[in-house]
């Protein structure tokens, strides 16, 4: 039996057992998780992406907070029906910022990857503020609360230096510049020519909330408001095998 | 299953470890387990033969079936449209006012319309259309900015004070307190005179008249001298108690104060023309649709 009755060893020894186990869990793994790093098959460089503003980074944390995540996805999968009701499927791309993504796993409200420029800016004051107003048949709970709560951005730069350690191309000027970036963006009476330069011409300038100061409603309107909008699908063509 | 022969201990093989005199038999796995673990294993290589699998160099093996999800919805989405191509060319191409007076055409446009509706618009306008605070009901007659097939496909197609749509219907109505173009006593005199002219009982009637000479002088020009509005620039007709935003006086004191600056977006970047056409059908179906002149 030559090395079947080696394996005698292995079943007698606890440490042999646990190191040649892990070698072969270390194996399997390596070959799965691996080559996703490079293959260009899972590695797509669209167009239009861009790390998220202060203002729309410190509304995604918001939305991370209330845990919206929990009842709402952000991940239309390519079919047919979900085409069509949410517009074109996402793209692994466009989580390529999102630490960690959101994609979800369960829909009791609608997928939101597609959200931005859908509503009106004050439609989402309604709608939060509280959901029933507009879509009486809706279950989300109210968060009015979020208009009462000013923000000042005090640590907007330690939040983008945090994102940079995790992979997100914020430049050194980008953070500098976080706090007067996060300000003037819920505010188009200031100047955002340098907003608009790091980060681009598309970046949305306004006051979301409709009400004076930053406050949480600003921060997660701007982040819902440009959520699926980066990616310029007019221009896009898809390649089948990614 | 039991072999009757089989009834005795020593009648079976041990695997020789022995225990305290305990001893481990050695039953083999039934061989119907045993021939589906290996069909399993041969599935598994046939799947990853036919199917995306290996990694390689640098991209992974593609599969000898050619699958592929992108490909896959491209197809299904491609061959919908093909089977709708016919009848959604010519929804997008006839006159407005002629797709009514279809039957195909029309059945379609109100079918497929009404999609639209529940899809794109109802989170907004309900899904009864009935509209709500702030966002228009689109089943009665009174229309901000007209209500024929070509004035809702318009707003429909550009929306409404949007900054991304440059064709988009436009007006801002100032903030006639915030930005101190009236005192607050005109205001409330204004608020009285629109309840009056509304056929409903003013907070103060002895503010009525001075009331109308603050409307002649900041409000006439956009919502009409007889207060009846102006469709050109949104201007809602004042006098048929029928309000956006409230109609009570401190509804209307805030409207007056602080003005309002409803936003509908732009939907050519998200719908195709003749989805446009179908929603524009259905709405204008809904009771309120007015006839082109």
């Amino acid at each position: 039996m030559g090395i079947l009755d080696k394996h005698g060893v292995l079943e007698k020894n606890v440490t042999l057992l646990a190191t040649f186990a892990f070698l072969v869990v270390t194996v399997g793994g390596l070959v799965q998780i691996v080559p996703l790093f490079y293959l260009e098959n899972t590695i797509e460089d669209v167009e239009g992406m861009r790390p998220y503003t202060p203002l729309e980074l410190a509304g995604r944390d918001i939305y991370l907070r209330e845990g919206c995540y929990v009842c709402h996805s952000q991940m239309i999968r390519p079919m047919r029906d979900e085409v069509e009701r949410y517009g074109h499927y996402s793209l692994a791309a466009e989580s390529q910022y999102d630490h960690p993504f959101q994609w979800g796993s369960k829909r009791t409200g609608p997928d939101l990857a597609r959200v931005g420029g859908r509503y009106s800016d004050e439609w989402h004051v309604d709608h939060l503020t509280d959901p029933q107003s507009v879509v009486p048949e809706s279950v989300m709970p109210k968060y009015g609360f979020l208009s009462a709560r000013l923000i000042e951005g005090d640590h907007i730069q330690d939040l983008l230096a945090t994102h940079r350690v995790v992979g997100v191309p914020y430049t050194q000027e980008m953070i500098d510049s976080a706090a007067s970036d996060f300000a003037v963006q819920a505010d188009p009476n200031k100047d955002y020519d340098g907003l608009l330069e790091r980060y681009g011409e598309k970046v949305s300038v306004r006051n979301f909330d409709g009400a004076p100061g930053i406050t949480e409603m600003d921060a997660l309107i701007a982040y819902l408001q440009m959520l699926g909008t980066l990616v310029d699908f007019s221009t896009f063509t898809p390649d089948a095998s990614r | 299953m039991s072999d009757p022969k089989k009834n005795d201990d020593s009648d079976y093989e041990t695997t020789g470890h022995s225990w305290d005199g305990i001893k481990e038999y050695n039953k083999p796995l039934p061989r119907w387990w045993v021939t589906v673990f290996y069909i399993t294993i041969i599935w598994g290589i046939g799947y990853s033969i036919a199917y995306p699998a290996w990694p390689g160099i640098r991209t992974a093996t593609a599969g000898v079936m050619g699958w592929s999800t992108r490909a896959n919805v491209a197809a299904e989405i491609e061959a919908q449209e093909a089977a709708l191509a016919p009848i959604n060319d010519r929804l997008a191409s006839v006159e407005l006012s002629q797709i009514a007076t279809d039957p195909d055409l029309n059945g379609f446009a109100q079918n497929a319309g009404g999609a639209v509706f529940r899809t794109w618009c109802a989170q907004c306008h309900g899904s009864g259309a009935a509209g709500a605070k702030g966002y228009p009901n689109l089943l009665d007659d009174d229309w901000l900015w007209g209500g024929t097939m070509e004035d809702i496909h318009t707003t429909i197609t550009h929306g409404i004070r949007n900054t991304d749509d440059p064709d988009a219907r436009y007006s801002e109505m100032p903030a006639f307190g915030r930005d101190g173009l009236l005192e607050r006593e005109q205001i409330g005199q204004v608020v009285n005179y629109v309840l009056d002219l509304a056929g409903e009982a003013p907070q103060d009637p002895s503010q009525v008249s001075a009331g109308a000479t603050v409307f002649a002088d900041n409000c006439a020009a956009c919502h009409g001298e007889d207060g009846t509005g102006d469709r050109m620039q949104g201007a809602p007709n004042l006098t048929d108690a029928i309000w956006l935003y409230g109609g009570d006086y401190a509804s209307l004191h805030e409207t007056v104060t602080n003005a309002r600056f409803g936003v509908m977006p732009n939907w050519n970047t998200r719908l195709s023309e003749a989805e446009i056409r179908a929603v524009a059908s259905y709405v204008h179906g809904l009771g309120g649709g007015e006839m082109s002149e």
